[in-house]
């Protein structure tokens, strides 16, 4: 919002200059952003709160700035004729809710013709579009002191009277902006005896308004509930300057100041004559009730014992009406003025001394304080996922939490919130999974030459639920790409392997009894090279590589790897609780088994045969080489195995080593396998 | 030309003298001979070996053959040279020992200037870690952290928090609203929480004053992504509520904060706002902490603070008494207690902490641009 230093110095006599009044204006909350022009042309670019509509004009804001300095504020007091008559308009509020004052003035042999240059320019200076002397007038008032207005071409109402009433279901009303509108009950308009001529508060009708040749006419000055204007600016995607400030609280005893402004200014301009007395009717008081101050409160609340010398005085200069109560519970009895409808209670007195008194001089201070500092359930397992992820190399990455349609069928069958707002298409449903955020960052990365890509990120997805809160469930996903392929490679996919032990060091961290993995899993997965990690009976984590048909679909040039952990699951087991073990003090004992295998013998059947013999210093079971493909007879893989023995009470002997190993060799060739020279 | 023992015709003083010399110098001239081990235990067989050494000799030939009375003189030569030999080819030994060792490390010498390998580390995200940080610090000052739901109820989001129905005020808000909400009462419609501050609302349900308070957490609004915009960005909220919280000690607690957060120099000013939850309500300016106040960086003009020397940080009040009146059964009688809030946006602060040019940066997982802050 744009304003005038010029024009707001008309009405106090300001010693300071533009940037110390800036200055001074937003240290008080009637916040200037930007300064832009100078001398007569300068503007203030104004920030005002949604609860301050009084000071979104000249005079509001040169009401503060003679608060500010203690100066005395100039009224505006236009001078009319009097035309002696009564009411020359008869004017009926059927609804008192949503009306609360109509105040009127009619004119005559009005000559309709473009402004007078100083109207014009100032106008022009805060980017409003001059039309004829009479629309300006009405504009040229609100801004100047914030009360919108409405100016009717009086020979187009039909009836010789004014009806403010709520439309008709479907009743038809074309507005200024040229747009028919179709009105519901609920919209509160002006009418003639036939038909609406405004849509109260927000938009003057099409059909009577002012034109070249209009040469009487009728200016409205209202009052209108807030809430009915707004409802009514909403319904109808019409947000203007009137309506804002209508739907923020206007001056309610301004109706009547406004409408003689408005029209000083139009005799000023196009002559006529005044045709009648103002037409002022109130359908009902606006009770603004008093508020009670109390000295203590004021203390309670700021801190520091402000004087009460001093709070009257700010308070005095700002338009309240202190009444001091002698004896009394409290210590004034504090009338509001009539623009503030946003002062209701003490503690709005309250802000108001200290906004004017100047926040910063408030001393610093810090409160004592007796409670201890609570741990969220959850945090040291957060914080020992997020730092093992960051050791092992993965960055951490936020992605939005929107997906698609298409992405929420694909990767999950959990019913979705959707949005009724979205950004966009691609933004309408809360992620069910992380994945697609995470393929989405992976593909961002290949796309411009990231080849080594190691992506982490702790989120939540959600769920619907048919009553009640969503869920929301945490998750961790992670993705790497394949680096470069390493010569002297001992597993043939090194990166499942890689990723699986990234998500064992992470599932490690937890204190579980099982863990174990299969191939029950989601379709994104490629069937062969994923995995789904069960720890104690309940599903952890997914990973492996992506499905080839996901990967298309989203362009990823090169092997994804992804997994997802589901934290809602994973923490319900403890971390790893730390246990001191004694060193082994005799030495281990190692042999190697070099076999043959056929290929539907997985390493989890052969660890199990050997598992099953229960060998009590058996302290390892592990594959040490793979080699598939070459001279090996078709259908089977060659593997060379490694056992480890220890003993805490003694060094084992030769006979014994011999006689666990030749127990492994019969397990093995009892599972198939042949054992290799 | 290798030394043999000759026998002892003389056994005066003298001759013994030249013999040993003699004996001596064959010594000294083997001995520097010697180039590696194997060279080494030949010379040592020859002088020390039990069966044939020159030591073995020289006693046989020389004190056994040594008449009566020169026993006891050519004794103690004997045992003299005995002493001398052994401890020359333990010195031959350390010597080529040594000299071994020394080409071998010469042989195995590496370029160090040659780059390091590098394992490399994960990078903790600028806005989790600037959160991160945030949290900390007010942790040190007492305060819990608390979270709670990211899709919300109107009742949470704007009711509770003294936007009522209806009231301009949620128009700045730019809700995302949940779909199909329109046979449920108002209170109950979800939607997309547009800031931190419900978990206020939702802690004092469940905890009695007093409270200490940050909630640090995602929050979503209706902005399409620009350099500067984001429908999904980070709030770090704060809530105290006692006995006796004033004013001062919001503006006190808040200028602790930031110079914990931006180094002890920075100033902090406040001004008037509005926030429908909080009366007062102001706006927390720091004074700016990349051009130090100036406005100017050398002779360019500060970006970030506009060149005004203060950068508005975050918005703040104390608890408007209409937000304790919906709590007021657990014991937030507004007469009784008094509390401030205080709420900013992390990622708005990271950016300017790293002087990040576009906040879709931080969204889109560029690992060129997340390993920066490693």
């Amino acid at each position: 919002m744009k304003l005038s230093s010029q024009w707001v110095r008309e009405f106090a006599d300001l010693k300071v200059d533009n940037r110390q009044l800036a200055d001074d204006l937003t240290a008080a909350g009637i916040a200037v952003e930007a300064i832009a022009g100078e001398g007569e042309n300068t503007v203030f670019e104004m920030e005002i709160g949604t609860n301050r509509p009084d000071a979104m004009n000249h005079y509001g804001v040169a009401r503060e700035a003679a608060a500010i300095y203690n100066l005395l504020l100039r009224p505006i007091a236009p001078k009319l004729p009097d035309p002696g008559s009564a009411a020359a308009f008869p004017i009926e509020i059927q609804d008192a809710t949503g009306c609360v004052r109509f105040t009127a003035r009619v004119a005559c042999d009005v000559r309709v013709a473009p402004s007078a240059t100083r109207i014009a320019q100032r106008l022009a200076l805060i980017d409003q579009r001059p039309i004829n002397n009479a629309v300006d007038a009405t504009n040229y008032t609100l801004w100047e002191m914030g009360k919108p207005t409405h100016a009717f071409d009086l020979d187009l109402l039909e009836g010789g009277k004014i009806i403010v009433r709520r439309a008709m279901n479907g009743e038809k009303l074309k507005t200024l902006d040229g747009v028919e509108r179709t009105l519901t009950s609920e919209d509160l308009v002006v009418a003639d005896a036939k038909k609406p001529v405004a849509l109260a508060g927000v938009m003057g009708g099409f059909d009577t308004m002012i034109t070249e040749k209009t040469r009487n006419l009728l200016i409205e000055s209202a009052w209108w509930d807030p809430v009915t204007i707004r409802k009514t600016s909403r319904r109808h995607g019409l947000h203007t300057d009137a309506s804002h400030r209508f739907e923020r609280g206007a001056d309610f005893e301004s109706t009547l100041l406004s409408c003689n402004r408005v029209m000083e200014l139009i005799l000023e301009s196009g002559g006529g004559q005044l045709q009648g007395n103002v037409i002022d009717v109130v359908a009902r008081r606006l009770d603004q009730a008093p508020v009670a101050l109390h000295i203590s409160e004021v203390h309670r609340i700021l801190g520091q014992k402000l004087d009460t010398q001093v709070i009257y005085g700010i308070l005095h200069r700002l338009g309240f009406e202190l009444i001091p109560e002698r004896g009394g519970e409290f210590d004034f009895t504090v009338r509001i003025p009539s623009w503030r409808l946003d002062v209701e209670r003490e503690i709005d007195l309250i802000e108001e001394i200290a906004r004017l008194y100047g926040y910063d001089k408030f001393p610093n201070t810090l409160p004592a304080f007796a409670g201890s500092v609570v741990e969220q359930a959850d945090s040291k397992k957060d914080e020992k996922l997020r730092s093992s992820l960051l050791g092992l190399g993965y960055n951490e990455a936020v992605s939005l939490t929107f997906i698609s349609h298409e992405d929420a069928e694909t990767f999950s069958n959990a019913p979705v919130i959707e949005l009724a707002n979205p950004i966009s298409e691609e933004a309408s449903i809360m992620r069910t999974s992380m994945l697609p955020g995470m393929l989405n960052m992976l593909s961002y990365n290949l796309n411009r030459g990231t080849n080594d890509v190691r992506l982490f990120e702790m989120g939540s997805v959600f769920q619907d639920q048919k009553t009640g809160m969503p869920r929301e469930l945490k998750r961790i996903s992670l993705g790497r790409t394949s680096p470069s392929p390493q010569q002297g490679e001992t597993w043939p996919t090194q990166l499942f392997f890689d990723l699986k032990g990234d998500v064992e060091t992470l599932l490690h961290a937890f204190e579980h009894k099982t863990l174990s993995y299969d191939s029950h899993l989601a379709e994104y997965f490629h069937p062969g090279r994923a995995a789904r990690v069960v720890m104690d009976g309940a599903t952890v984590a997914q990973f492996g590589q992506v499905h080839s048909e996901i990967a298309a679909k989203r362009k990823l040039r090169q092997e994804a790897y992804v997994a997802e952990l589901s934290l809602d699951q994973l923490y319900r087991h403890g971390l790893r609780q730390i246990r001191y073990e004694a060193l082994p003090r005799y030495p281990a004992v190692e042999r190697d088994f070099s076999f043959l295998f056929p290929n539907e013998i997985i390493f989890a059947k052969i660890e199990q045969g050997v598992l099953s013999l229960a060998l009590s210093e058996l302290r390892s079971f592990k594959p040490i080489e793979i080699f598939r493909g070459g001279k090996l007879p078709a259908g089977k893989y060659s593997i060379l195995l490694r056992a480890t023995f220890q003993s805490r009470e003694r060094t084992l002997r030769e006979d014994e080593v011999a006689d666990w190993s030749k127990q492994i060799v019969k397990a093995l060739e009892k599972l198939g396998g042949e054992q290799r020279a | 030309m290798t030394y043999t023992v000759p026998k002892l015709k003389n056994y005066s003083a003298a001759a013994l003298g030249k013999a040993a010399g003699k004996l001596v110098s064959a010594l000294e001239q083997e001995s520097a001979a010697v180039k590696n081990e194997t060279v080494w235990k030949e010379f040592r067989d020859r002088w020390v070996g039990r069966k044939s050494g020159v030591l073995t000799q020289i006693n046989e030939l020389w004190l056994k053959a040594a008449p009566k009375e020169a026993k006891r003189e050519v004794g103690q030569l004997v045992n003299e040279l005995k002493k001398e030999v052994e401890n020359t080819v333990e010195l031959t030994l350390q010597r080529i020992r040594t000299g071994a060792a020394e080409s071998r490390l010469t042989a195995e010498r590496l370029d160090i200037t040659l780059p390091g390998n590098h394992r490399p580390l994960g990078a903790e995200h600028p806005v989790i870690k600037t959160m991160n940080e945030i949290v900390s610090v007010f942790r040190n000052l007492g305060y819990s952290v608390e979270d709670g739901p990211v899709i919300e109820t109107d009742y949470y989001n704007f009711e509770a928090l003294n936007f009522p129905p209806n009231h301009p005020a949620r128009d700045t808000q730019d809700t995302l609203f949940v779909a199909n909400q329109e046979s449920k009462p108002l209170r109950e419609r979800l939607l997309l929480r547009t800031h931190t501050s419900p978990v206020q609302i939702r802690t004092m349900e469940k905890m009695k004053p007093p409270i200490r308070i940050v909630i640090p957490g995602k929050v979503h609004r209706n902005d399409p992504p620009d350099a500067s915009h984001s429908p999904m960005f980070h709030q770090i909220e704060g809530l105290a509520v006692d006995t006796n919280i004033t004013f001062g000690d919001l503006k006190g607690t808040l200028d602790h904060a930031m110079k914990a957060l931006f180094g002890s120099s920075v100033k902090t000013s406040f001004r008037p706002s509005f926030f429908p939850f909080t009366e007062p309500s102001a706006e927390m300016l720091v004074s700016c902490f990349i051009c130090g106040g100036s406005g100017k960086r050398g002779a360019e003009p500060c970006r970030p603070c506009k060149l005004t020397g203060w950068i508005e940080i975050l918005g703040c009040g104390m608890v408007d008494p209409n937000v304790f009146e919906f709590v007021k059964h657990n014991g937030y009688d507004p007469q009784k207690i008094s509390g401030f809030a205080f709420g900013m946006g992390a990622d708005r602060i990271a950016i300017l902490k790293y002087g990040v040019d576009d906040i879709q940066l931080f969204f889109n997982g560029d690992v060129r641009f997340l390993q920066q802050f490693a």
